[in-house]
């Protein structure tokens, strides 16, 4: 650089926005005028091909025949590949083996010729357009020798039939403690799947390089690993990689593995012509090829007093991993955690069973099977009240961990500064609860066909990934000559806001406005070897490392005017925008001119690794998680015991992200992971048939929440005034998953309803997804058993 | 006759003369135009991330009416005549480049509110919520420009405006209550945008493009008719008995979008003048086949106030902006909503094949599973429902896993005449009225919409108490075997099917012996 731009030594009229600051989201204009661009936006390179992907019609059979020669020579295809086409590794498994990038059909392979779900890719196919591509596929003869498949979780329980090994975590002895105990109470429960609905399906698009590279954009929260399975499956080093990843139209989960095969896909069929490819899934073809949340079949046995304190628990989470392990190892895991909820289960013994079904293979979706391991305990919660005749919170707050005993898991990890208590005392308050629960009560006595129903849930979320390594982040910060900052990150955003988040955190280091640090694609030659942006994780090890880099550039900034000013290093300020060195001031830019004059560097690395974190699984005992994320929502509903109707009334939501780092966002996601959690509690019915084909395969079977599902009223605040106690990045807390499960207090409200129908005397059985058929039949059991016992009585 | 889709771009004014009539809006404006703010989400109408809006001239051709549509379920033939609105058109014009301002994005006024309101996270769904909201504030003006014409206060939108705008968009991200807040405050903040600025200009664009004729586009590859009058859309038929009929699109285009199908010749009916006309008496509501649902279900609102109140939860916003009474009859879906109430309220519709015109009853149009009475080049020209006498009452349920935008599993229909009460009736027996006629017809409960004659036939002459219910339930078991799928099983169905002659009998029962006695039946306040 020769010359420099001119730069203002006027302070710039612009607000910081930093750290705490409502600000907007990075991209909300270009989302608004429809300019923000996702990777099916981009305007096309030339010799552009689209592809699209022959599937198996069978959950498990041995393909005997195949025949793509009316494929080969349909309109507009220019290259159909199979697996034998696959120059490097095949199995394309993010931790274990078991997922081939297309499936297997050569005599050289293990388990040749053997397709394990309905949906997996066999083939697929370049065309000219997107449309002739997926009208070429259809045109394959695929001749199949049907085997049995394993359909549900009992069928894979009774065969031992597993993706991974079982394991069980306990503290004590369980089985003595509750035999021992004055009540026992059993109960088990199906807990459906999810299917994640990202607005924007998967998608990848690649481009050759010229020096046999491949440039990869893809919607993928996880750019490092779709880079390492593209380099695999091509055979090529990693360095000739490259993906890039701006933003996703929505992930969840969904785009943690399961966004790799299709960016593998498109780069073996650009290998094979050496032109750019894309592969976008119709909503279809990725609501029936993509790995969904885990289903479980959950039992319990516990012991508890007369009180309904719990004495001893066995619990059981059998997940329903479909046909590969993917991520399922550490999503049941996962579950097991969180089989305590927010509860001391004094002596426990918990079991997770990851079992093997044929259906596609089930994946990492928000929550990550902490869900699923709650619904459980707070099945148990709401029966053990029912059992003793009390209102399911008081057992709930009888159970809570303690500040300073009855307070380590069944993991053996001590539960810190634990602010359950007071966030249940504050809600209990703020939503009236004790007086809404009496309304709701003489409500139900004067309404024989309307029956409302109340109830409030805890939600105790463990935050790190529980696979060690994965708890690091790099970043890369550069300022340019005119005082504006580049910022980049191994993060992705997926619309969570991290962006944001992590602007305003090197905007606050240097003190300069928001809006001049310029995010950027996540892209794996700028920061390499990063984590997936999932587990909550990503503003906790991102932002770390951003202000990792920006510390280490704002040290070389302070020394040098140290020693160019001759003044100390506390004379050194940045403060709105400029620079107070000693007597003289500078606007920021101005300084970081004479920075760059005096040949400073302007770009550093960050780096971030999470402290104190350890787990064995050989002895089930660690601390897994760095800290703990609080909450807890009281929930409202109403039913029609005719029909099984229902309307969710009102929401009170309580939830602890420490210091926020930016409330508007925070709330965002809590009212957004509420009421995707509602969804999957209660209209997203996943339906697979006798033979393992996914019915609901489109939006018009399969319900997301609508705008007129969410709550009547529905109110949400941030936990005031409760810094994280562990150095996070500003004290903040995690929030993308924790809200999730704030929703089980709609479940929990709605078996208080049916349970009104009984006069609460019984528990109803209610599995989820809770439709209206689901609550219309618990309903009329309670009303079959409560004349059943009118009638012994009678008699 | 003219041979040529004419529409506005936005500004631009478009002519095309040669094109597939199968090409979705969304693929001209993403493929085609390049214009990639409108997106796919589903390609089915069901998230609404495509939404679009229509500027179409009200009858007298004098003033715009705007409305959202899906695109990725529109045929482009059926823009001819409109202005098509796109999200990446909204903002105001750019500013003369003398602004001191430094390069601050300039945005609509219901943009502005969505920035905001925090109300977009990943942003896929956001072009399409900022357009059916802006549909919405643009109604809203025009409702208050009338409203002030006629000197009555005019209204501020209210949530419930909003949720019925914006039923029809998914968002995955939010929870929606950003949105519907956004959303409030726009509507409620509305300043004169451009489009009202260049109203005029739009009026005489359109009114440039020749309505008045015919479409006719054939080529060596391609065959698309736009007719105007039924006459010549019967011709048209008998020319071509092999031909597919369109109205709104809202089921054929996604056989189009989801199997890959291809249909020519393609006739739309979405300017035939016979098939777009609305009429009422004290005797009977008329309603054209190609009237779409958001332009009639005004009708039903006195004479049917239930069955207004459940039209709002066919599809959405953008579905009934297209979707027609024709097409949901025509289609013969066995779970189709308006066919059960149709039969129940003893409505009929006027075919026609050349010059023969013929009236049946809507019950006897469906034969079998997608068998209907329509003759090869017969058309559906007009559907008529007789009112209610005052001793008749209807009642309509739709039960659905999601009480927005979603298929029915069961829909029931209820039409009871009951003698009439003498005033102030104690409540014993002998003073309770008798059932004096009944109808009662169900969809999803088999292969078709069908009533319930065995119900029926237990009810007809009884006492309007609970045991001729009890028995007229046991007598629905006899009616239907419905199938268990995706929606429902069959168990609930019929479960469901019971309570709900069940809830018709209390909802009708409700305060007649004694007015303080009123059951609350209902979680939701429509149907």
């Amino acid at each position: 650089m020769r010359n420099l731009t001119n730069v203002s030594h006027k302070d710039k009229p612009l607000k910081i926005e930093g750290v705490g600051a409502n600000k907007k989201h990075e991209s909300a204009v270009q989302h608004v005028t429809g300019a923000a661009l996702y990777i099916d936006d981009k305007v096309e390179v030339k010799g552009q091909l689209h592809a699209a992907i022959g599937k198996s019609a069978y959950a498990h059979a041995k393909i005997t025949h195949i025949d793509l020669s009316a494929v080969k020579v349909a309109q507009g295809v220019v290259a159909v590949i199979t697996v034998n086409d696959v120059p490097g590794q095949i199995d394309i498994g993010p931790v274990f083996k078991g997922d081939p990038v297309l499936a297997p059909i050569d005599a050289y392979v293990a388990n040749s010729g053997v397709v394990e779900y309905v949906g997996q890719p066999i083939f697929a196919v370049a065309a000219t357009t997107h449309e002739l591509a997926k009208k070429a596929v259809l045109l394959a003869k695929i001749q199949y020798q049907a085997l049995t498949p394993v359909l549900t979780v009992k069928e894979a329980l009774a065969q031992q039939s597993f993706v991974r090994p079982p394991f069980s975590m306990q503290r004590g002895d369980a089985i003595s403690a509750i035999n021992n105990a004055k009540h026992q109470l059993q109960g088990e429960i199906s807990i459906g799947g999810q299917e994640h609905f990202y607005l924007e399906g998967q998608i990848s698009s690649v481009e050759p390089t010229e020096e046999g590279g491949m440039l990869v954009y893809s919607s993928s929260q996880h750019p490092s690993e779709v880079q390492k399975l593209v380099a695999e499956v091509l055979d090529i080093p990693l360095n000739k990689v490259i993906v890039d990843t701006r933003r996703m139209g929505g992930g969840f989960g969904g785009k943690e593995t399961n966004a790799a095969p299709w960016a593998c896909i498109a780069a073996i069929l650009a290998d094979k012509v050496n032109k750019p490819v894309k592969l976008r899934l119709s909503r279809v073809d990725d609501m029936e090829m993509t790995g969904k949340r885990h289903p479980f079949e959950n039992n319990y046995h516990i012991g508890f007093d007369n009180e309904g304190l719990i004495k001893g628990a066995n619990i059981t989470v059998n997940g329903n991993c479909g046909f590969s392990p993917d991520l399922s190892d550490a999503i049941v895991d996962r579950a097991m955690f969180h089989s305590d909820n927010a509860y001391y289960l004094e002596q426990a013994l918990v079991t997770g069973n990851r079992c093997k079904t044929n259906t596609v293979s089930h994946t990492a979706f928000r929550g990550f099977g902490g869900p699923q391991g709650m619904m459980t305990i707070e099945m148990a919660m709401d029966d053990i009240a029912r059992y003793l005749g009390k209102d399911p919170l008081e057992i709930r707050k009888l159970n809570l961990y303690q500040q300073n005993e009855r307070n380590t898991t069944h993991y053996h990890q001590k539960v810190e500064h634990n602010n359950l208590a007071e966030i249940i005392e504050q809600l209990e308050q703020s939503s009236d609860y004790q007086q809404r629960r009496q309304q709701i009560t003489e409500f139900n006595q004067n309404s024989p066909i309307l029956k409302k129903g109340i109830a409030l849930t805890p939600v105790k979320f463990g935050i790190s990934f529980t696979v060690q390594h994965l708890n690091q982040a790099g970043a890369l910060v550069h300022i340019y000559t005119d005082g504006t900052i580049h910022l980049n990150h191994g993060g992705t955003e997926m619309g969570q806001g991290l962006f944001t988040k992590v602007a305003q955190i090197v905007a606050q280091e240097f003190q300069v406005s928001s809006d001049t640090v310029g995010v950027s694609a996540t892209r794996t030659d700028k920061v390499p070897n990063t984590s997936p942006t999932a587990a909550s994780s990503g503003t906790d090890l991102n932002g770390k490392a951003a202000q990792n880099a920006a510390k280490t550039i704002k040290q070389r900034l302070i020394a040098f005017a140290v020693e160019h000013f001759s003044i100390t290093a506390e004379q050194v300020k940045f403060i709105e925008n400029r620079v107070q060195l000693g007597e003289k001031e500078l606007s920021f830019a101005e300084f970081v001119q004479l920075a760059y004059m005096n040949r400073v560097s302007l770009s550093a690395t960050g780096f971030y690794k999470t402290p104190k974190i350890h787990f064995d699984r050989q002895t089930a005992k660690g601390r897994p998680f760095f800290y703990y994320a609080n909450g807890a929502a009281v929930s409202e509903v109403i039913i029609d015991t005719l029909t099984g109707e229902y309307k969710l009334l009102r929401t009170d939501i309580l939830q602890d992200v420490g210091a926020s780092l930016n409330p508007a966002i925070d709330k965002g996601q809590i009212e957004g992971g509420f009421v995707q959690g509602l969804g999957w509690l209660t209209t997203e019915e996943l339906v697979w048939n006798e033979k393992g084909r996914l019915l609901s395969n489109n939006p018009a079977t399969y319900k997301i929440p609508a705008i007129t599902d969410i709550p009547a009223d529905f109110r949400v605040e941030l936990l005031k005034d409760d810094p994280n106690r562990e150095q996070t990045i500003y004290n903040s807390k995690a929030v993308g998953e924790p809200p999730f499960m704030l929703a089980i207090s709609v479940w929990s409200a709605l078996r208080d309803a049916i349970a009104s129908v009984g006069d609460y005397k019984m528990s109803p059985q209610l599995d989820t997804p809770a439709t209206p058929e689901r609550i219309l039949f618990a309903v009329m059991k309670v009303q079959q058993e409560c004349s059943l016992k009118k009638l012994v009585k009678d008699s | 006759m003219t041979n040529a889709v004419r529409f506005l771009l936005n500004d631009e004014e478009i002519t095309l003369t040669q094109f597939d009539p199968n090409l979705t809006v969304l693929h001209y404006l993403r493929e085609i135009r390049q214009h990639s703010g409108s997106k796919e989400g589903c390609a089915s109408g069901d998230c609404g991330a495509c939404t679009v809006v229509l500027a179409e001239l009200s009858e007298n051709l004098q003033t715009l009416h705007y409305k959202s549509i899906n695109a990725c379920i529109s045929f482009i033939g059926s823009l001819h005549g409109k202005q098509l609105i796109t999200v990446e058109h909204l903002k105001p014009q750019a500013c003369a480049a003398n602004s001191s301002k430094p390069k601050q994005e300039q945005l609509h006024s219901v943009q502005q509110a969505f920035v905001d309101n925090h109300a977009s996270q990943c942003g896929f769904c956001t072009p399409g919520f900022v357009m059916s909201s802006f549909a919405l504030v643009k109604q809203k003006e025009q409702q208050k420009k009338q409203q002030q014409a006629q000197n009555s206060s005019a209204q501020n939108i209210s949530r419930q405006d909003v949720e019925h705008a914006l039923a029809g968009n998914l968002c995955r991200c939010t929870g929606y209550k950003s949105i519907i807040e956004a959303a409030i405050s726009a509507t409620n903040d509305v300043e004169v945008d451009k489009f009202s600025q260049n109203e005029q200009q739009t009026i005489a664009s359109l009114q440039g493009i020749n309505l008045a004729e015919s479409l006719n586009l054939v080529s060596d590859n391609h065959h698309y008719f736009a007719p105007k009058s039924a006459n010549e859309l019967a011709q048209l038929l008998l020319e071509h008995p092999n031909a597919t009929l369109v109205a709104g699109g809202t089921d054929l285009a996604l056989l189009v979008t989801q199997q890959g199908k291809s249909f020519e010749p393609l006739v739309y009916l979405g300017n035939v003048a016979e098939l777009k006309q609305l009429s009422q008496s004290k005797e009977q509501i008329s309603i054209g086949a190609a009237v779409p649902y958001s332009q009639f279900t005004y009708l039903f609102e006195k004479p049917f106030p239930e069955l207004a109140k459940m039209i709002l939860r066919i599809g959405s916003t953008q579905i009934r902006n297209l979707g027609t009474l024709g097409g949901n009859i025509g289609n013969a879906s066995p779970i189709g909503d308006m066919p059960p109430a149709l039969i129940a309220l003893s409505a009929t519709m006027t075919l026609q094949k050349g010059a023969n015109k013929r009236k049946i009853a809507v019950e006897d149009y469906f034969k079998d599973y997608k068998v209907t009475d329509l003759a090869e080049s017969e058309f559906i020209k007009n559907i008529t429902i007789p009112t209610l006498n005052e001793n008749q009452q209807c009642k309509v349920y739709k039960i659905s896993k999601r009480l927005d935008d979603d298929i029915s599993a069961v829909l029931a229909a209820f039409c009871v005449e009951l003698t009439p009460q003498a005033q102030s009736v104690a409540s014993s027996t002998n003073n309770k009225p008798q059932i004096k006629s009944i109808k009662i017809a169900f969809g999803g409960m088999a292969a078709i919409p069908k009533r319930a004659l065995l119900c029926e036939q237990a009810l007809l002459g009884k006492t309007w108490q609970q045991s001729s219910i009890d028995a007229a339930k046991q007598a629905l078991l006899k009616d239907f075997q419905p199938m268990s799928d995706v929606r429902a099983s069959s168990e609930y169905r019929l479960m469901v099917a019971q309570n709900l002659l069940q809830k018709c009998f209390i909802e009708l029962t409700n305060g007649v012996y004694d007015q303080k006695q009123v059951i609350a039946t209902q979680v939701i306040d429509h149907a």
